[in-house]
Parts: structure tokens; sequence; C-alpha cells
């Protein structure tokens, strides 16, 4: 590879402005300058003077060579995860979007503008953190120069004991460390808030960090990146719902009032990190929180449609009045059974707490006085 | 650049449903044959819907990870990965024949060439060959039955196409003493097998793609190696005087990833060289496996 210099001169003849760096070839002599230096009319061996070690021509490398891919995905990704700006030829007006780690004191906090000076000290010192879901993305610069290295962790694992975490290397193992929870329960939905906890990936390059992302929560970043560039296609429950075939035919029946409640129970942020962009169609919107999440959601998954088959079974049978004798009480209790099922609580809930509807003593009790009534008799 | 894509099923419920289709991603990705090399699932993550997005690669070679040719094939991937002007008779099948077919895909700057299922590819049966190979630590097995099991009609008459293709493949290449293809759900049965045979000896093999219920539970209790599948079974296990070979899922076996290449290769990608590493990978890997 060419060093730093050669590139520099090479590139020069087209102009150079990226990141601080500005680099052309006037008339009267080759013009220089970063947020350190300025010089103009300076001919071939001053300027390779002036470049060689400078640390803006090092970050104009990484990213005209190392990484490249102008108008990609990856790139905007890789950008935005420093909080530097993405114009088309990176010198754009900075980012407007937050550090929303609520842990990452080590970054500078909200609304950083992109000021390259800041952003390289901010680097070479402890690096830049990002959320991604539950992902904690972090880049800093290598000890050699402008190269960055990255690393990800469970967001809540931000300062754990390194040694209490394990080690990865490769993007490849994402897919089977995020394949069940905590719990050891399988995870069908990849945006689900339920990473595990307890490892980490090291030394990743641009290409693994956005490979590990893309393994982890999967097409997030090319959806995300569409919504950046105004062209996200939205594909809305009216039109999914209509090209369903085989056992899904049905689902196009859910009422759209259901629809709404089956997006609250189902894509809400304690379900789904993704913010859900798609609606009834175009024209009727969904009265439902969207979610905060940073990626988009564009059309209704398959975790949902598989549900939607099962609400619009239950839709499609007629209501019927049953006479079920509860004390208040009772009735009460019915309710706490939904709402500790609902929030996944039940793991909370104390052997002894006998206050609580839902406590498994209790639950038992109703059981074996109401069963018969609730057809749940043992 | 060019991309391949494996397409299979994945599950909402099934854990293990995508495992073979990760562990084949990652043999071909070795070879280093293609730039980028992505799984895809209609069950899982990427979709079908959002795969082709995630790539850079201007040539996409799609490769469904199926059985046969039929609902998923037919209609499902392609509506699903949005092939513009896709039509079943492109691919000018009777069922088990299905090549590739190059379309553009509408919500990407890409060329799509969208192939048959690995499960009626002619290599498939060299795989089911190794299978058997693999579980009995031989070569030679030419005193053996051998009992391709399929699932059975259901909604898709190409699934017992597929089976029957490649027993008639088989029992042609006389490498065993007989061959058959049977059933879950339809005759001849699965549950039979040992009867059916007048080998000591018959390989089972199931034409699925990933273990399972069906392969874990079902087949084990219908063919009779156990009462209760949780109890577990031996290889082989004597059925009414005949060892029973039982392989589980084929398309577990490491050498589906040629399969998969073949795939790419009849549709135009340059692999020759991949193939040939493959080939010696995986086939080095059963022998191990045989040996132990």
């Amino acid at each position: 590879m060419a060093s730093d210099v050669a590139a520099l001169l090479d590139a020069a003849a087209d102009g150079i402005d990226f990141d601080g760096l500005v680099v052309e070839d006037t008339t009267y002599g080759y013009r220089f300058e970063t947020p350190d230096v300025s010089e103009r009319g300076i001919d071939a061996s001053e300027l390779a003077a002036l470049a060689d070690g400078d640390p803006y021509v090092a970050n104009w490398r990484y990213w005209a060579e190392t990484v490249g891919g102008r108008g990609t995905a990856r790139r905007a990704f890789l950008r935005w995860i420093e909080g530097a700006g993405d114009g088309a030829d990176g010198d754009g007006g900075g980012d407007d979007s937050r550090c929303d780690d609520s842990r990452c004191d080590d970054a500078d906090g909200s609304e950083r503008g992109d000021d390259p000076r800041r952003r390289l000290a901010d680097l070479r010192d402890g690096g830049r953190i990002r959320a991604w879901g539950e992902l904690r993305l972090r880049v800093r610069l290598t000890d050699a120069g402008a190269e960055r290295v990255y690393d990800v962790r469970h967001r809540d694992d931000a300062d754990a004991d390194p040694r209490d975490l394990d080690d990865h290397r490769d993007p490849l193992d994402a897919r089977d460390l995020v394949k069940y929870d905590d719990d050891g329960r399988y995870r069908p939905l990849s945006t689900a808030p339920s990473l595990p906890h307890g490892w980490r990936f090291v030394g990743l390059d641009g290409d693994a960090l956005v490979d590990t992302v893309d393994f982890v929560y999967p097409a997030t970043v090319a959806n995300w990146h569409r919504e950046r560039e105004g062209r996200l296609d939205v594909t809305h429950w009216r039109e999914t719902a209509a090209r369903q075939t085989g056992i899904y035919d049905l689902v196009s029946d859910l009422p759209t009032d259901a629809l709404a409640w089956a997006t609250e129970a189902c894509c809400a942020d304690s379900q789904c990190l993704k913010r859900r962009a798609w609606d009834h169609d175009a024209e009727t919107e969904l009265d439902v929180p969207r979610g905060d999440g940073e990626f988009p959601c564009r059309e209704p998954c398959s975790l949902f449609i598989a549900a939607a088959r099962e609400f619009t079974q239950l839709e499609g049978e007629p209501e019927e009045t049953y006479d079920l004798r509860l004390t208040e009480r009772e009735f009460d209790q019915l309710g706490e059974l939904v709402d500790a099922v609902a929030d996944d609580r039940l793991d909370e809930i104390r052997e002894a707490d006998f206050d609580e509807g839902a406590n498994r003593y209790r639950a038992r009790y109703l059981r074996a006085k109401r069963g018969a009534d609730l057809g749940v008799e043992r | 650049m060019q991309a391949l894509v494996i397409v299979a099923h994945g599950s909402h419920l099934n854990p293990g449903a995508s495992e073979p289709t990760f562990a084949h991603a990652d043999t071909i990705r070795a070879t280093g044959a293609f730039d980028e090399v992505r799984e895809s699932f209609w069950k899982e993550e990427p979709s079908f819907r959002e795969v082709l997005r995630t790539l850079d690669s201007e040539a996409v070679y799609v490769v469904p990870l199926f059985v046969s040719e039929g609902y998923f094939t037919e209609r499902v991937i392609p509506r699903e990965l949005r092939l513009d002007g896709w039509d079943v008779e492109d691919w000018d099948s009777d069922g088990t024949d299905a090549d590739h077919v190059a379309l553009d895909a509408a919500d990407v700057e890409k060329t799509v060439h969208y192939c048959g299922p690995v499960g009626t590819h002619d290599a498939m049966s060299d795989v089911i060959v190794e299978r058997a190979r693999s579980i009995t630590g031989r070569d030679d097995l030419t005193d053996f039955g051998l009992a391709v099991v399929g699932h059975g009609t259901e909604r898709n008459e190409n699934s017992a196409k597929a089976i029957h293709h490649h027993a008639d493949r088989l029992r042609q290449s006389g490498l065993f003493a007989a061959v058959g293809a049977v059933f879950m759900d339809e005759e001849p049965a699965v549950d039979d097998v040992a009867t059916r045979f007048e080998t000591d000896d018959v390989v089972v093999v199931p034409l699925f793609v990933a273990d399972g219920y069906h392969t874990r539970e079902d087949i084990p209790e219908d063919v009779g190696l156990t009462e209760d599948y949780r109890e577990g079974y031996d290889v082989p296990t004597a059925v009414d005087d005949v060892r029973i070979w039982y392989a589980g899922a084929v398309g577990t076996e490491p050498l589906v990833a040629d399969v998969i290449l073949e795939r790419a290769a009849d549709a135009g990608a340059d692999v020759a060289a991949a193939i040939e590493t493959v080939r010696e990978r995986t086939r080095t890997d059963a022998d191990a496996t045989a040996g132990d």
C-alpha cells in the first residue's frame, strides 16, 4: 500500500475537502489546510513534509481507502458511530443524532456537532460510544494512527470487568451468542429487548463491526440508512396482509381495531426495539405509540404475521355472555394475572407474597376453588 | 462483486432449524468464492423481504435450502424477494429439475440469479450416499438396503417426486442392494421400513433440511427404534431382526454445502475452485467421523 503522502499527492489533483482537511492543487502551488495548519503556495515536497504523520491526512486515508464505499449503509453507519458528518464528501454539517447511552460518560453527551479536531481527540482518548438497540458500540483509534478499532458488548455490561466477559473476535460468533436469552430461552425475534449478557467483541475493524451488528440485528443498518436518506420503503399492514397465502391468508380479516391492539401487544419498546414505521395503510395511522428505537420497522415481521393469524381467529369467534360467580377480589385477581403474564413479571413475584394476585399459591387457590367454572379444573 | 444467499425456512419455535443453514454458509464463506454470503429465513431474520438490501454485491445467487420444488420455491420466495417478472414456467420443471433464472428485484439494483432448491439437485444423491457411509462407517454398502424418507404429499405433490427422484437414481447406481422411497404421510409408510427390505442392514436417511420434531421424534418412533424418543436409541438398532442405521436429517451433512455451490455454479457463478475445496473438506470430515 502506498504511503499516506503518496496517496495524498495522487488525490490532490482533484482536490480534497474532508473532515477538516483541505488540499488543492492551484496554479500558485498546493494549498494544505487542517484545523491546526494553513499553508498556501507550497510545492510537492513541502506538501509531503506537512502531510507526513498528519492526523487529518491519516483520517482522510482511513475513510477514502480503508472504508471506502461512498453512499453505502456500511460507511454511513461507521461515520454515525463516531458522530462524524456524513455529507457526500464527509464534510457535511455535523450530526444531530444523540449519544443515548446513559452510561456513555466517556463520549461527549448530547447534540455534538461534528468538530473533526474534537472527534479525533476523543477517538485517541477513550473513544466514542453509541447505543444500537441493546448494543454498546465503541470506536477508538489504534495506537498506530488513524485506523479504527471497534468493540461491541451489551449496553448493560458497559462497566463490567472485562474478565467477566467472554471475548469474541469473529462476527459469525454473534449468531449463536444471541440465539438464547439469559434464561436460555430461544429468541425468535432478534430485536426483542432480551439480548443476553456476558460477552464482548473486541478488535473489530469497520467491516467486522457492521457484520457483527447485522448478525445481532439483521437488516437494521440497511433500513436505518434508507430512512436517513428519505427512501425507506415502508410496507403497510394492508399490503402485507393481502400478499399472504397458505395458512396466513386469513390475516387480511383482522379488524382495524384488533390491528391496533396487536401492535400495542407486540410492537411496544418493551417487546421490540424497532420503531414502527408502518400503519394500517398510508392514509390510516394506528393510534398506538411507534416506539423510540434508533432503527425503523418497515413492515410487519413474520412473528407479527404469525401472531396476527391467531388474533384473527380469536376475533372471528362470537362473543358470549358467561354466568360466572366471583368475589370482587377474585375478579381483580384475573386482571392481575393477565397483567403479570403480559409484563413478563412472574419471576419477580415472591413465593410468599400473597397480596399479589399472580402469586402462584393464589393462582392455585383460585383454580382449586373456581377451576371448574373457568375451564381449568385440575 | 458476487453474493450468495441461502434461503431457508427457519423457525419461531425450534432454535435448531437454522443450524444447518449457518453451517453450510460457513463452509462456503471459508472458500472465499463469494464476496458476501448471507443466510435468510422465512421465520427468522434477515427475512426474505430484507436480505437483499443488506448486500453490497450487484450479482446475487439465491439458493433455497428446501427439499422440494413447490409452495415455497415457486410462490413464497420469489414473492418475498420481489423478483420482478418471476414465472414458474421459466424453470421449465416437471417437479424435480428446476435450474435457475436471472431476474431483477424491485427494491434493490441487483441481478438475482434464482436457483432451484438444494433437495432436487442431482448432487443431493451423492449427499445421501455420503450420509449412509458416514453413519455406517463403511464405503461398501452393496449388502445394505437404503430407505430415503420423505414427509409426503400434504399440499405439494413435488415433495414425493423429489424422494422418488433420488431413490431411482440411487437404485440405478448399484451402490446399495436395494433402495426404497418411504413416507411419513403416505404409502409406502416409513413404519414398515424394517420389513420392506431383504437385507440384514437398512440405512434410513430422511430427506429433510434440519433435524426437528419429525426427524428426532416421529420417525425414530414410527420405525420402531424406540418407544419414546426421549429414551434415545442406538445406531444401529435391531428391529424385526433387521439392523436399522438411522441417519437423521440429510440436510445436516457437511457435503450439502457442495450442492449449494453446484446450484450457484449452474446459474453461472464462478465457483469451480470452491467446489473442489468443499468436496475435499466435507468428505474428509465425513471420513474422520466414520473412523471414530
